[in-house]
């Protein structure tokens, strides 16, 4: 067993257990209360940047398999456990979880009391944390000069995009579905339903975009400040209203910013699979999956044409959004689950019926 | 949707005396559910008929019947009260049997009750086999493939069709008789062959096989506005083909991926959306461990064991909820009580392990076979929490009280491999240990796979566990690896057997060096949200979340898992003193780790501490809270055995002193006491060997009472009536030595009588005395209770009264004791006092509107019972006649004799009152189940000594119309007496049989106390087991079967022919 430590901005030190990769790393450190679904957590491009606490304290236990990846590079900084669980048992395990950090260069580190930790950034709020190298001794004052000076890169989208437009065919609509960090789950639902989707890189220009001929746009998920994003807002600008345009996650707080409203940002974020989500127009409440330190300011919808779809039931916060003068709308959680529920997920069903209502009514492509 | 305004009145029924597979987690359920419908404002008529549960309390209901959850009596109770609406899906399966029978009378169309939650035809959907598996081709879910066969040819079909394995389940045999599970062809001609034989209508249910899949369930919940959730989902350790019941559970699960667990998740939510249901609901599913594929084995639409265990692991109040749903609230409206600022519609996050493990009745049963299959054997069970799975089990392992405190046997190491590898392929009770035995052998966990079929996760962490044995052993007091061992769940107990050391010497290493553990909150959502819930569980870790109030606080100890002899009627003492404590103006707070009960409930005390109840988890938490004492006398015997190593550390136990407990339950100080006091009681002496028997046997004369010393609660008692047999038993059941007295008592055939009461230290207050039906000799468990008693002369009463007082007060008891004495030759004689709360609490409690723990509680606090309002000495009895009823499982527990014995048998009671000890014992007989036919046959063998008495039972029988059938030699006796009797055959002779008689239902009541000699034992225990086979009464004690006479004859009239007049 190598020892590593875990230190945040203010002070605070873990001393655990090595896993994963050896070498130091820094980021925003945010809790995760998933019970299942690790693999789906640390390959979601939204993570790029963020160190993970996996709440639940037995992580590894069905190990890494071939299926349940959201992207094929995960691009977060850090996991941190209570219990990393190293000789999986799941028939479709193909490796264990710290030979996948081991290979991507992730560092892990386990035994480490996750709830004290979790109740830390609860009242405090997200911090800076960093993972020291495996074995190395602690160096207390270098560690917390570095996380003073540590700032987020403002392109993790761009690190996290595609750098090329691909195809994945389909015989049915096309949509063009702009890559902010997409998780491979919202692919696989417009897969299922047969779209021929072209998926784009996030500073893919409008005449690009038109040249595709899309039926509709989707606006992927992706990580970081939404506001670090100007050119694409004006982008999402120029497609709103000629295309339907359905946005998740971080494509939803860019389409709320494109409309005029505002984003702030949260105290801890809302990282898990049990999040309540009140369906205003069905009245029915939804379990969603959630992962963002971003929301909309409702009181910026104000003037904007959008209205509020969903909210949260816990804290009242925006969930949805949408303009159907424009054929527009956006969720701030994850409808296709992976991991989590997918109580809500025939909004991708929405999606496509807007894209037909609108062709028939033939009033775009213009 | 705000709550119904259109009903006022609402009847939930409950779930009547305990049984295996119907347990405390009912008392829970239904005691949240009145209090919920409360809360609404509604008004809440409560039938059931266990009177040893908290929410037969007045408090709980507006109205409180404890009478028969019959449809006779709940109509009736329903014409009385004319109740808006009616709540079935809280009282467990009786609850719904009871609302479908009403239902099918036409009582609820007719008085125009509506059934509250989940509808009727949903529960049939679900229960019904046929609907069942409709509904699920309708909904594309898949269940095992089945068919019906009547020969070989139509089983090798179907096996051509699924292919192997297969179960062969024969037609109307009990416990599946001939069955079994089919690899090949061999195996299918040989069971299918067998199974056809022995079923009487050539029937053969096949089965797809899926033994070995994983056993998942969802605890799901769903309201009037299609709100769907899961509260939680748990894993069964061990593989399909298991009762869950019966199975070591994990939760939430621990091998399956996301993609898994939302797949079952779809599939249950989707099936209770097309159920319909409204409430709680579980869902059991198989997932093979190797595919996707998974099928549906069955949908409970109501709460259940599984979903008390859920809310224990989670926080989520279920029934409390459920309630509130079937009046139309809904889960979106609803704050989640744990956090108080979230909603109820959500899915709790949990950040600790949780793992269950049965208990079972098998320490008590020696002969009942200790196989687990798809009969679920377990009376109780326990659960953990730890933040990992070595940790939860550990600590439910240590839970069990039942000696084991890590994953060994006793004697394993002298086992044989063959011995330890059958048992592990053959699941039963010990499975766990033996596993650890096979680990510790060097047994690979992928052999122990094949053997077992238990997920290899679990198998690694069990090898972690026993692994970690060798580091502890090779590094005694080394603070790194004891660190680790504690954070790994292990016991001082544990350490110290490693360390050659004893348990306090290791608890007092660690103390020095501040190794203690910290204790967690259950807040359901993982620390997400703050919590305001004082539900705590303890870990090795760095934060500590339970912080000690300023206030003076009292730790109670609760009574751990439901066993025989240890129910229900404990927790319900626990709990009570948790209330008069909070009374007294102290903080409660409570340690149990029982899943089922409304202790462990969190809005019960101000802190509860869900732990094992041994004496290191308890100094833990003594060490933090610094209460101000605890109190053990609620906790029945767990509670009571921890005092001694409390108070020798220093902890104040409040109520009677620990050497007075002692002098009640330590035989030398015992016979002391009472002489000094000049109370008699039956002549006994202790032998040290064979012989010494023998001779204080002559002595005293037979029959006498013989019992070990070193084992409490009437284990391996025996009455013996004759040296051969005492013989026989000092050889077989006891090895009498210096070390191992074996206690021998007089035994008085006489009335036994049993009594309550509280001491002030002043005072004392004697609620009641209680006669038994049954003389001693039966387990007063195991005997139908009498209040007030029928035969007692006044001055008989007083005397019971005098040595009442003088006993509490000589022993210095403050609080609850329990005395049983026996009346023998008009002379009273004491056979035991507990210094403790007892069985007959809660009853006696109920009908004298005496609250006795609270009493008793507050007296302790030092509120004497004058200040407190009540009367001392004897208190005026009722109107009325107060019966308790015990109630048995036996036909959950093969190769049990049914015999009542000093060994308690029973798992349940229930009351019945009325105005007449006949129409009392009538409610109470019929509450326990026994169907009483006012004409019929009745089947007679009784043992020699209990002929005479016999003849009177059978003229009067013959009066009222009964047709008595015997074997020969009780025929002979009665023929003499010139009483017109049928013989039958004896086991083993030619023709009709006592066999066939109770086969064919020609008896509708037998009565049978063969116990003693050889053969006649044998037979007798084959006619009682067949008569609970086939559903007959068996009554095998005289007393009892006069009782029952009464009541049919109370109910029926008797035909005598005119007097004749005498020729002179």
């Amino acid at each position: 067993m190598t020892t590593r430590y875990l230190i945040l901005e203010d002070g605070t030190i873990f001393e655990g257990r090595a896993f994963g990769s050896n070498e130091a790393s820094v980021g925003h450190v945010v809790f995760a209360t998933g019970m299942t679904g690790y693999q789906e957590t640390i390959s979601n491009p939204s993570s790029a940047g963020q160190m993970i606490v996996m709440t639940y304290p037995a992580i590894g236990n069905y190990g890494i398999n071939r299926d349940d990846y959201e992207s094929i590079e995960p691009a977060l900084n850090g996991l941190i456990a209570r219990e990393y669980c190293d000789e999986p048992s799941n028939f479709r395990s193909g490796m264990s979880l710290g030979k996948l950090l081991e290979l991507k260069g992730i560092p892990g580190i386990d035994e480490i009391d996750t709830r004290h930790l979790t109740l830390h950034l609860r009242d405090n709020g997200t911090l800076r944390g960093m993972i020291t190298e495996a074995g190395a001794t602690l160096d207390e004052a270098k560690a917390l000069a570095t996380l003073k000076e540590y700032e987020a890169p403002t392109n993790l989208v761009a690190s996290v995009s595609t750098q090329k437009a691909y195809p994945s065919p389909g015989l049915g609509e096309r949509v063009v579905l702009i890559d902010y960090g997409m998780k491979h789950g919202i692919l696989r639902e417009l897969n299922k339903r047969d779209c021929d989707v072209i998926v784009v890189p996030y500073d893919t220009d409008v005449e690009t975009i038109a040249s595709l001929f899309p039926d509709g746009i989707l606006l992927s998920n992706g990580p970081g400040n939404p506001e670090h994003l100007q050119q694409q807002i004006e982008t999402i600008q120029s497609l709103l209203g000629k295309y339907p345009i359905f946005g998740i996650g971080l494509g939803h707080q860019l389409l709320a910013l494109a409309t005029g409203a505002k984003v702030q940002k949260m105290k801890h974020g809302r990282y898990g699979s049990n999040h309540p989500v009140k369906n205003l127009k069905t009245n029915r409440t939804e379990l969603t999956s959630q992962c963002h330190g971003y929301e909309i300011v409702r009181e910026s919808l104000e003037g904007t044409g959008m209205e509020v779809t969903h909210v949260a039931l816990n804290d009242e916060s925006v969930q949805g959004i949408a303009d159907e003068s424009r054929h527009a709308f956006s969720v701030q959680f994850h409808p296709e689950g992976s991991p989590g529920p997918i109580d809500a997920v025939e909004l991708f069903d929405d999606f496509i019926q807007a894209i037909k209502a609108v062709r028939r009514k033939g009033s775009h492509n213009a | 949707m705000p709550k119904r305004t259109d009903i006022e009145t609402i009847l939930v029924i409950g779930s009547g005396p305990i049984v295996i597979g119907q347990a405390a987690e009912f008392d829970y359920a239904g005691t949240q559910a009145c209090v919920s419908l409360k809360e609404e404002g509604y008004k809440v008529i409560l039938i059931n008929s266990n009177p040893a549960t908290i929410m037969t309390d007045t408090e709980i209901a507006d109205k409180v019947y404890i009478e028969p959850i019959t449809l006779e009596f709940v109509s009736r109770i329903i014409r009385k009260e004319r109740p808006d609406a009616l709540l079935p899906t809280l009282g467990g399966q009786t609850g719904l049997n009871m609302a479908i029978e009403l239902e099918e009378s036409g009582i609820l169309k007719e008085l125009n009750v509506e059934i509250l939650g989940t509808k009727l035809d949903a529960i049939h959907q679900a229960e019904d086999r046929d609907l069942f598996r409709t509904l699920m081709n309708d909904l594309g879910e898949p269940v095992p493939e089945s068919d019906i066969i009547h020969n070989m040819e139509e089983a090798r079909n179907f096996v051509d069709r699924i292919g192997y394995p297969v179960i062969v389940r024969p037609a109307f045999t009990l416990g599946g008789t001939g069955g079994g599970i089919c690899y090949n062809d061999d195996d299918l001609e040989e069971f299918v062959t067998s199974g056809l034989k022995y079923s009487p209508v050539t029937q053969c249910l096949l089965e797809k096989s899926i033994a070995g899949f994983k056993e998942i369930e969802y605890e799901v919940m769903r309201d009037s506005a299609d709100n769907a959730i899961v509260v939680c989902n748990m894993e069964n350790v061990d593989a399909v083909g298991i009762h869950t019941g019966d199975s070591i559970v994990a939760a939430p699960s621990q091998t399956m991926t996301d993609r898994e667990y939302q797949m079952l998740r779809n599939v249950s939510l989707k099936i209770i959306r097309a159920l319909g249901i409204e409430g709680g609901c579980n869902v059991q599913m198989a997932l093979d461990p190797n595919s996707f594929d998974y099928y549906i084995i069955e949908v409970n639409p109501r709460v259940s064991r599984s979903s008390a265990l859920a809310s224990k692991a989670t926080g989520y109040p279920i029934a409390k909820l459920a309630a509130k749903i079937a009046v139309g609230l809904t889960l979106d409206e609803m704050l989640n009580p744990v956090t108080g600022t979230t909603y109820a519609c959500f899915e709790p996050a949990l950040d600790y392990v949780v793992t269950k493990i049965p208990r079972w009745p098998f320490d008590k049963f020696e002969s009942a076979k200790r196989n687990l299959g798809t009969q679920m054997k377990a009376t109780g069970e326990v659960m953990a929490i730890g933040r990992t799975f070595e940790e939860s089990i550990l600590k439910a392992v240590r839970s069990l009280e039942t000696g084991q405190f890590d994953l060994s046997l006793e004697g394993g190491d002298e086992m044989t491999d063959e011995w330890i590898e059958k048992r592990i392929r053959r699941a039963g009770d010990e499975r766990l240990f033996f596993i650890g035995e096979a680990l510790r052998r060097g047994v690979s966990i992928e052999t122990l796979h094949e053997w077992s079929m238990i997920d290899l996760h679990f198998l690694r962490k069990f090898e972690n566990i026993v692994k970690f044995e060798e580091v502890a052993k090779a590094n005694p007091f080394d603070e790194k690896i004891a660190y680790e061992a504690k954070r790994m769940g292990y016991s001082d107990v544990a350490l110290a057997k490693y360390w050659n050391t004893d348990e306090r010497t290791v608890y007092n290493w660690r103390k020095e060096r501040n190794m203690f553990p910290v204790y967690k909150k259950v807040d359901t959502c993982a620390g997400e949200y703050e919590s305001k819930t004082p539900y705590f569980y303890g870990t090795y870790e760095k934060h500590n979340e339970s912080l000690k109030s300023d206030k003076k606080s009292i730790v109670v100890l609760g009574s751990g898992p439901i066993r025989i002899g240890q129910g229900v009627e404990f927790d319900y003492a626990t709990v009570h003193s948790v209330w008069a404590i909070q009374q007294a103006g102290y903080e409660a707070i409570i340690v149990n780790n029982n899943p089922e009960t409304v202790s462990t409930d969190f809005s019960i005390s101000d802190k509860l501490y869900f732990e094992p109840l041994t004496v290191e988890d308890v100094m833990h938490i003594i060490e933090l809270e610094q209460p101000e004492g605890v109190v053990v006398q609620f906790g029945g015997q767990t509670a009571i055995n921890l005092a001694a190593e409390l108070e020798a550390r220093g902890v104040k136990i409040i109520g009677t002193a620990l050497e007075d407990i002692d002098r009640a339950e330590n035989r030398d100080k015992f016979e002391a006491a009472l002489r000094e006091i000049g109370i008699p009681q039956p002549l006994g002496k202790t032998a040290m060997s064979v012989p010494e028997a023998v001779e204080i046997a002559r002595e005293i004369g037979y029959p006498v009472l013989v019992r070990p010393s070193y084992v409490l609660g009437g284990r391996a008692m025996e009455i013996v009536y004759e040296e051969p047999e005492l013989l026989h038993y000092m050889k077989h059941a006891v090895k009498a030595s210096p070390e191992h007295p074996v206690l021998i008592d007089r035994y008085l055939t006489g009335t036994e009588i049993e009594v309550d009461a509280i001491c002030d230290g002043e005072n004392v207050l004697i609620p009641g005395v209680m006669e038994h039906i049954e003389r001693a000799g039966v387990h007063s468990g195991d005997s139908i209770a009498v209040y007030p008693p029928q035969n007692l002369s006044a001055s008989m009463i007083e005397t019971i009264a005098d040595y009442t007082t003088r006993l509490a007060l000589g022993l210095k008891i403050r609080g609850l004791l329990n005395i049983q004495f026996v009346i023998s030759e008009k002379q009273v004689y004491v056979i035991e006092v507990n210094p403790r709360s007892s069985r007959t609490v809660p009853f006696l409690s109920k009908i004298t509107n005496i609250p006795m723990a609270n009493v008793a509680t507050k007296a302790i606090l030092g509120e004497s019972i004058v200040e407190q309002g009540y009367p001392t000495g004897l208190a005026t009895p009722p109107a009325g006649v107060y019966v308790k009823v015990p109630v048995f499982s036996f036909a959950k527990l093969r190769r049990v004799d049914i015999t009542l014995g000093p060994e308690m048998k029973s798992t349940g009671e229930v009351m019945g009152k009325d105005t007449t000890v006949e129409k009392a014992l009538y409610k109470g007989l019929v509450a326990s189940g026994m169907e009483i036919k006012e004409y019929g046959s009745v089947l007679m063998t009784v043992s020699d000594k209990d002929k005479q008495e016999m003849l009177g039972l059978a003229r009067r029988f013959k009066n009222i119309g009964y047709h008595i059938l015997a074997t020969a030699g009780t025929a002979e006796v009665l023929k003499a007496e010139g009483i017109d009797v049928e013989i039958v055959n004896k086991i083993g002779e030619e023709g009709r049989t006592l066999l066939d008689v109770i086969q064919n239902g020609e008896a509708q009541l037998v009565i049978n106390t063969l116990t003693k000699g050889k053969q006649p034992e044998r037979d007798g225990f084959r006619i009682r087991r067949e008569s609970v086979e086939n559903g007959v009464p068996c009554l095998t004690s005289i007393d009892t079967a006069d009782a029952t006479l009464r009541v049919i004859e109370s109910m029926t009239f008797e035909t005598e022919p005119m007097p004749k007049q005498e020729e002179a």
